[in-house]
């Protein structure tokens, strides 16, 4: 191929990925630009027409979609009730409640777990492992009646609690599975010198495995986290549909419900919901990467 | 003599007194462990302070309680006699986890296979009535065909774009840019895609300015606007273009990573055998990156059989658009019907048991991180 061919080549290759890509971040451009129109605007023009005229951009939107209008009045039974319109920055706190245990609890069993599958000697172990993998292919649909039946027994419904613990239920065969083939690969000479030493497991453990496995932790946290904060499924069933512990994704879904076409409302909604995810995407893009390539088996 | 038996009697008593404490001791601080869990729980459930007082306090309590009993287990263990210290151990590390997956996922299967037996109320056995239902009612049979669309649609589209942007980048100076832009939309939920696409179906009648992105398209080459969204059957189709364009990305940045891998000598080889492009990526480059195209296909074809976020924010499975995730959702918690539920929610187990399988074992034969 001559030189000046190739040079075409080249730039036909950038103008078709231009394209794609631009098919790619349209949405998100567009979403962004009207959640800063006012209603009227939204309503009846295209957001594509703000490149010809500017005017009235605002995060007014964003005020009212976070502040909502947050009132309290009296109700029949005498009883003082909070009532709230959109009010996300409530579900936002929720969202964060709900996200950073339901990340920290599955990765702390998951690798105590993995420890001791991979180094401990005890009956069963090969039984239990592949349990543990076997449960992999358990969708957890399944998993949801017989869950909220004993929730309901116990009370857990709708309490933090009980969502932290189905998220761990839930992340655990991945974070174990993953964790596993990491931390079996540690060399051996590491454990033997220190149990030498008569050091206790917990401590090989906290000392030496956690240290250790940062990598695997971090992209594995990654992926939970992505995981739990756009989780819309398990939030619905187990913390119900009371806007007082409603996570975001359940907030938007109902705004979406209630308000189909106040696009301005909604879109600004909808940044809300991306902006944490896309600045930890953002800020952590290689382990980024890493989660999803070992996190491609999710159940 | 006497001041010797003395001692002993002495000893043992102190002894006695050492055993006793030390029993104690170890029922009191579990004890203790368990009565401050207790005392955070009622708070985060009885308070009504400032809802992000109460997440700071929900964090610290739920972090901290599992990090707490951890390390209450070990101390408990290392309290007792060694040879039963050696055998309980490894169930400090290993039990929660067992115990949490036994809860949640192994008993649930069972149970659930049980509750599909059973009616509505679980109180009457049916026997395959559920399973019946499941593969004939008409509902059923189109949340089949539509989900078998998402299947074919969703991951070879995914995979489809995946490997011709992972391909086109590859030979460009601004890969990374590319790669980054398409690859955004995995940090977005279902929800918030479903919003984003709902805006750009927006439909308006003919005659005024269209708002959706697709339809001002449409009729600026002067076609009728659609609402496109309970347009059967083709709605399928707009809401598997949602999948296809969150996950192109995830297919994307795999794909690309298994094209760094490619040798380069092969490729020269067939470059200087006066090969074309095409004739090196479809001889050399797809046989050498196959496996991991098949791994990536496997894992998107799960996420089309559990699809349930998109279709229950756009459509609610509406106009022709219901799959099976939302034929589950709807018999538990609108029919309150358990026992459909159940059935239907085995018949998913059942579709992606084999493809989990497979998937399985070809990650393993890469060993994942």
């Amino acid at each position: 191929m001559s030189l000046q061919k190739k040079k075409q080549w080249i730039y036909i290759i950038n103008a078709i990925l231009i394209v794609l890509v631009l098919i790619w971040a349209l949405p998100i451009i567009g979403l962004f630009v009207s959640s800063l129109r006012p209603r009227t605007e939204v309503l009846n023009t295209g957001w594509w027409t703000v490149f010809s005229n500017r005017t009235g951009l605002s995060f007014s939107n964003y005020k009212q979609v976070l502040g909502g209008s947050r009132y309290t009045f009296v109700d029949a039974a005498g009883k003082t009730v909070r009532a709230s319109g959109d009010n996300l920055s409530r579900a936002f706190i929720n969202s964060l409640t709900v996200t950073i245990p339901s990340v920290i609890i599955p990765l702390l069993i998951a690798s105590a777990a993995a420890f001791g599958f991979a180094w401990l000697v005890f009956p069963g172990r090969k039984f239990f492992f592949t349990t543990v993998v076997a449960m992999l292919v358990v969708p957890l649909q399944i998993a949801l009646i017989p869950i909220l039946r004993d929730y309901q027994k116990i009370g857990l419904t709708g309490s933090y609690l009980g969502i932290w613990l189905a998220h761990t239920g839930f992340g655990l065969p991945l974070g174990i599975y993953l964790l596993y083939n990491y931390i079996s690969t540690i060399p051996r000479d590491i454990f033997e010198s220190a149990f030498l030493d008569g050091a206790k497991p917990m401590v090989v453990f906290a000392r030496l495995v956690l240290p250790l496995s940062v990598p695997a932790i971090a992209s594995l946290a990654i992926f939970q986290f992505l995981w739990v904060w756009n989780d819309l499924l398990v939030a619905l069933v187990f913390l119900g549909g009371t806007s007082d512990v409603a996570v975001l994704t359940q907030r938007l879904a109902t705004m979406v419900g209630s308000r189909g076409q106040d696009w301005h409302l909604l879109t600004a909604g909808a940044f809300v919901v991306m902006v944490v995810p896309l600045a930890v995407f953002f800020g952590l893009q290689r382990y980024f990467v890493q989660g999803l390539m070992a996190g491609s088996v999710k159940g | 003599m006497a001041d010797s038996k003395k001692l002993r009697e002495g000893s043992f008593a102190g002894n006695t007194l050492v055993a006793v404490g030390r029993i104690g001791i170890s029922i009191f601080v579990p004890l203790v462990a368990f009565v401050i869990l207790w005392a955070g729980f009622i708070f985060l459930k009885e308070s009504k302070a400032p809802p992000a007082l109460i997440a700071i306090v929900a964090i610290i309590w739920g972090v901290g309680g599992v990090a707490l009993l951890f390390g209450v287990a070990d101390w408990f263990v290392n309290r007792l006699p060694l040879h039963v210290t050696k055998k309980l151990q490894p169930f400090v590390f290993v039990g929660p986890a067992l115990a949490i997956l036994a809860w949640y996922l192994f008993f649930p299967t069972l149970r659930s296979l049980y509750l599909s037996f059973f009616d509505a109320q679980s109180k009457n056995f049916v026997g395959l009535a559920n399973y019946i239902y499941a593969f004939t009612d008409p509902k059923m049979l189109e949340s089949f065909v539509n989900n078998l669309l998402w299947i074919i649609l969703g991951t070879g589209g995914s995979v489809g774009m995946g490997l011709i942007i992972a391909l086109l980048a590859d030979r460009s100076r601004y890969e990374k840019v590319y790669k980054s832009i398409v690859f955004t939309p995995m940090a977005i939920s279902f929800v918030g895609a479903g919003v984003i696409w709902r805006f750009i179906y927006a439909y308006k009648p003919a005659g005024e300015s269209q708002i959706g992105l697709l339809n001002a398209i449409v009729t600026f080459f002067g076609v009728e606007p659609q609402a496109w969204i309970t347009l059967r059957p083709w709605n399928n189709v707009f809401l598997i273009a949602i999948l296809i364009w969150l996950q192109t990305g995830y297919a994307m940045v795999i794909i690309s990573a298994a094209l760094k891998g490619v040798p380069s000598q092969i490729i020269e080889a067939g470059r200087i055998d006066g090969a074309t492009e095409l004739r090196v990526i479809r001889s050399i480059i797809i046989p050498y990156i196959f496996t991991t195209l098949v791994t990536v296909s496997t894992t998107i074809i799960i996420i089309s059989l559990k699809i349930f976020d998109i279709v229950y924010t756009m459509t609610g499975g509406q106009y022709g658009t219901e799959v099976i995730a939302s034929m589950q959702y709807k018999q538990m918690f609108n029919f309150y019907d358990f026992g459909k539920g159940s059935a239907i929610a085995i018949v998913l187990v059942l579709a992606v048991t084999p493809v989990m399988w497979y998937n399985l074992r070809q990650f393993n034969k890469q060993e994942g991180f």
